[in-house]
């Protein structure tokens, strides 16, 4: 498209009109659409950041993580329980979050050292079931001590902070209106161009092409050298502390968790977010985590029209929700597995009966 | 003391003794060939020595130390590399990256160096990347760097996957029938390559079933037969050892 | 003493129904290896269309014994999931056979979550109560209750597998079951139609998850479009328990897990000082899991070969 080559070829003014863009997207996105939508696009933000951490795992190393949400749960009840006034602790968020992140990884190396020597599959049910355990003790370790508050989940929790000033209200800057939520968006953006630039450079490096390598051929990587189980710890742990610091802003943005944001679907709906986007791709996570976290507010709608044209919600868009999210994941791995934007190196192996192809295609243009 | 020693190495699985008692050794600059009928047992001694099989009985030492069961990686990092029978390359990747991903073993960089590409990692990468082409046209595929590895013509990936074994900087190399399915001509080379190979210093460890090859090729061939070595020694005695000749012509008359 | 003899009893019971179900997985994964998330679902549906059936039955002659009605349930449930076990297998992972490994696992979770919703949108997100139907009566036993139901699980678990026990050790199908386990590309060469022996595993797991299904709603009294994910994963664990791929292992680990869990939920609040109640009892089946990763990965009867190089 004459287009897209209009912008290849002038990679800093890309560049440039992108950062304006993304500058001033939650105005843009406020004044559009609406106020809310500005928490709507600080959540994507938010699940870009995990994407991209559960990217590492399942798209890099090829492996299945589905107990993903039980680490950002962590990240986030360590920080309720470090600021907040459930046990009186109000320490400051840039010390609260890196040990969020660290327990969170913590956790990843103690549930994939045993897992990781067997077979792959292994993992996806181990972590299955740990991310139950996780719920179970979420929701019952309010008695005889109360260290959760079960189901009903601690609130209060403090707002990010810098000193006296603090995420909660509304601030002036050159006589511009900044919401929290417009703060939290800065704050996210941030971690996500930090989380970008990160897996970006590790898919480019020793260990990125350690982690191609077992995905291709395991027994082949063992047999160069890899130490396989390591650098499949190394995705996996890596996964989890991404997962943690995501808790952590999560609590901190929120200022109240409970159980019920931790469950098997959010695991499942991160999982979808990378497969539709495209499995290995930065491009493509960012797009599908993007998409899926826009499209149920926007099937919101759908509620809303039932009710305008036959006076009640026949079929509740939230209910819909799950099931068009399994469909996808079956739809794409049958006729799209590489996602909607995928990386070449994806689309050439999930189709390996297309062949060499024309002459172009026999040469990765990546060098 | 000799580079590798087998010493009475056996494998079991279930009721059949892959290898039965089998003792062998490789001295440093030999080229050593393994040969027997189809089922004797070769791959499953590589498998053995290599780390991707435990023995059920035995020792296999390099340099005089111990490697038998211990991990892939480990034998790789004492300078032991191989290839396989059936060709395992890294199919979507490029073949320079292939070849990248051999040079793991002898490279440091870490998450944190990734991540920062401070001085260190950066001079590593681009030496890791200079190896790797370079090896690429020690085996021939100079200009093929950018090609992906399953797009390769069959001998040229039989040459990507001894470049990868390579990269790895082994001193002794086991390489698994690696002139099957090539025509005279090819296999000559391949034997010229051998020899050039064994010159820059690396020990070669070879299963193979062309017969000419191997007695013009080796310093010293052994011959496995029902998993037990029925025969070892210089090429011409072999060839004339009754046993030896038995079992090439038992398989012929079944 | 008597909670021991109790807790051993209920164990039991549960065991054989995990045992049932881990059935499913283990001759699926001894022939494809492939963790068939969905089977929990299936047992899931078991449940619920039994539940409808003996809804209507009811609704029609409220008279017939009990018995009766539950066996209308289970005689359609039966032939509902195995049906469905047909077209999972032949919807979802046959196309996959020969993609990556990643690729077949997440259709197998997709399916999974499918499953539950279309579930929740027939069935509601209400718990069902599963009728009281089958004839009460209760006996003691060294101090300790056992139910008829109880007895009725045991026994009728014991049936199914001898069973299947001999359906896999003497009859052709079962033979071709166990060619193709070892080795598809031999038992395909030896005249094996491997399609069907796979389409054939699938559809023999659905029929016992149906029977498991059934049987659990009727013991807790319940059914719910979500019950059938924990007792999924409870029933893997009982599988690689038991040495994932081994029949035998499936049942013995499913009988054990039972029991594990339910000294587990009658202890545990003894051993940790009542810091934890008996509704950790979730949480034995994931430790049980970790434990056999670590200590005995081919489990309990399991041998495996190392991958071939
Ligand atoms: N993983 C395994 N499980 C069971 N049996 C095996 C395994 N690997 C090898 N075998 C058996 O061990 C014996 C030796 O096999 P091996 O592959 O070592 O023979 P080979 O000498 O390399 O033969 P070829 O010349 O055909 O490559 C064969 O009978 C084979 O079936
Ligand atoms: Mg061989």
């Amino acid at each position: 498209m004459p287009v897209i080559k209009f912008f290849r070829q002038r990679p800093q003014l890309t560049l440039l009109l992108l950062a304006v863009l993304l500058a001033v997207l939650p105005f843009l996105v406020g004044a559009g659409l609406g106020k809310s939508w500005i928490r709507v696009l600080d959540f994507a933000l938010l699940y870009v950041l995990l994407a991209l951490g559960l990217n590492i795992v399942v798209g890099y190393a090829g492996l299945l993580d589905l107990g993903y949400i039980a680490f950002y749960a962590l990240g986030a009840y360590l920080y309720a329980w470090l600021a907040s006034p459930h046990f009186g602790l109000h320490l400051p968020f840039w010390a609260v979050l890196p040990i969020g992140a660290l327990l969170a990884g913590l956790f990843g190396v103690l549930l994939g050292a045993p897992t990781l020597r067997l077979r792959g599959d292994y993992l996806a049910i181990v972590t299955l079931g740990f991310g139950e355990i996780i719920r179970i003790f979420m929701n019952n370790l309010n008695a005889p001590v109360n260290i959760t508050n079960g189901p009903q989940g601690m609130n209060l929790i403090d707002p990010i902070a810098f000193g006296d000033f603090t995420f909660k209200g509304t601030h002036h800057f050159f006589g511009i209106a900044f919401s929290s939520a417009h703060l939290y968006y800065y704050l996210f953006l941030g971690f996500v161009l930090l989380a970008m630039l990160i897996a970006l450079r590790l898919q480019d490096s020793r260990i990125g092409r350690a982690w191609a390598a077992i995905r291709e051929d395991e027994v082949a990587a063992a047999a160069m050298g890899i130490n396989t189980r390591n650098v499949k710890l190394l995705a996996f742990a890596m996964g989890a502390t991404f997962g943690g610091l995501a808790g952590g802003l999560f609590a901190a943005f929120q200022g109240f968790i409970s159980p019920e944001s931790f469950g098997l679907m959010e695991s499942i709906m991160i999982l979808c977010m990378i497969v539709l986007g495209g499995m290995g791709n930065i491009p493509g996570v960012i797009l599908g985590a993007v998409l899926l976290t826009v499209l149920p507010e926007a099937l919101r709608y759908l509620g809303d029209a039932q009710r305008a044209l036959l006076g009640h919600v026949a079929l509740d868009p939230a209910d819909l929700r799950m099931l068009l999210f399994g469909v996808a994941l079956i739809l794409m791995m049958l006729f799209r597995p590489e996602g909607l934007l995928p990386s070449r190196r994806r689309q050439r192996e999930l189709h390996p009966e297309d062949g060499p192809g024309e002459q172009a295609s026999l040469y990765d243009s990546r060098g | 003391m000799a580079l590798l020693e087998v010493e009475c190495v056996t494998k079991r699985f279930g009721g059949l003794a892959a290898l039965d008692a089998v003792s062998l050794s490789v001295r440093q600059g030999e080229i050593y060939g393994l040969i027997g009928p189809n089922g004797a047992g070769k791959t499953t001694l590589f498998n053995c020595m290599t780390g991707l099989y435990s023995v059920t009985g035995g020792q296999v030492r390099l340099d005089g130390k111990a490697i038998h069961n211990r991990k892939p990686h480990e034998i790789v990092r004492q300078g032991f590399a191989r290839t396989f029978q059936n060709i395992r390359l890294f199919p979507n990747m490029t073949a320079l990256e292939n070849v990248m991903v051999g040079r793991h073993v002898r490279s440091r960089a870490s998450v944190l160096g990734a991540v920062l590409r401070d001085k260190r990692t950066r001079a590593e990468e681009a030496a890791i990347r200079e190896r790797a082409q370079e090896l690429l046209h020690f085996v021939g595929l100079g200009r093929k760097g950018r090609a992906l590895a399953s797009h390769l013509a069959y001998g040229e990936q039989r040459r990507l996957e001894i470049a990868r074994a390579l990269a790895t900087e082994p001193r002794l190399l086991a390489l698994d029938e690696p002139v099957a399915g090539m025509n005279p001509t090819e296999r000559r080379q391949m034997a010229d390559f051998f020899r050039k190979l064994r010159d820059t210093g690396v020990s070669l460890l070879l299963i193979e079933h062309d017969v000419k090859l191997v007695m013009g090729l080796c310093d010293r061939v052994a011959v496995l037969d029902y998993g037990k070595k029925i025969a070892e020694g210089a090429p011409e005695a072999v060839q004339r050892d009754p046993a030896v000749i038995a079992a090439y012509l038992g398989v012929e008359a079944a | 003493m008597d909670i021991f003899v109790q807790q051993l009893i209920n164990g039991l019971v549960l065991g054989s129904i995990y045992a049932l179900v881990a059935l499913g997985y283990t001759m699926v994964y001894g022939i494809l290896e492939l963790i068939n998330f969905a089977h929990g679902e299936v047992t899931m549906f078991g449940a619920m269309v039994a539940l409808a059936v003996i809804g209507v039955v009811l609704g029609v002659a409220p008279d017939l014994p009990g018995l009766l009605v539950v066996l209308a349930g289970v005689l359609v449930a039966i032939p509902v999931c195995m049906l469905l076990g047909f077209s999972i297998e032949r919807l979802a992972y046959r196309p996959l056979r020969n993609a990556p490994r990643l690729a077949p696992l997440i259709t197998a979770i997709g399916l999974s979550i499918v499953l539950q919703n279309v579930a929740m949108l027939i069935w509601g997100r209400q718990y069902i109560a599963f009728p009281p139907l089958l004839p009460k009566g209760q006996y003691e036993v060294l101090g300790a209750h056992v139910s008829n139901l109880q007895i009725f699980i045991v026994v009728l678990s014991i049936l199914v597998m001898l069973g299947l026990w001999f359906m896999v050790q003497k009859t052709r199908l079962g033979r071709a079951m166990r060619a193709t386990a070892q080795s598809r590309a031999v038992a395909q060469l030896m005249g094996v139609n491997v399609n069907s022996v796979i389409a054939a595993t699938f559809v023999i797991g659905s029929a016992l998850a149906a029977v498991a299904g059934v049987m659990v709603s009727a013991y807790y009294g319940l059914a719910h479009y979500y019950m059938g994910f924990l007792l999924g994963l409870k029933a893997f664990s009982a599988a690689v328990l038991g040495g994932i791929g081994n029949i035998a292992g499936a049942m013995l680990g499913g009988l054990l897990l039972g029991v594990i869990e339910a000294l587990g939920a009658g202890y545990i609040g003894d051993l940790t000082g009542g810091f934890l109640g008996s509704h950790y009892q979730d949480v034995f089946a994931f430790f049980v899991l970790i434990l056999v990763l670590v200590f005995r990965p081919s489990g309990l009867l399991g041998e495996r070969v190392a991958t071939r190089a």
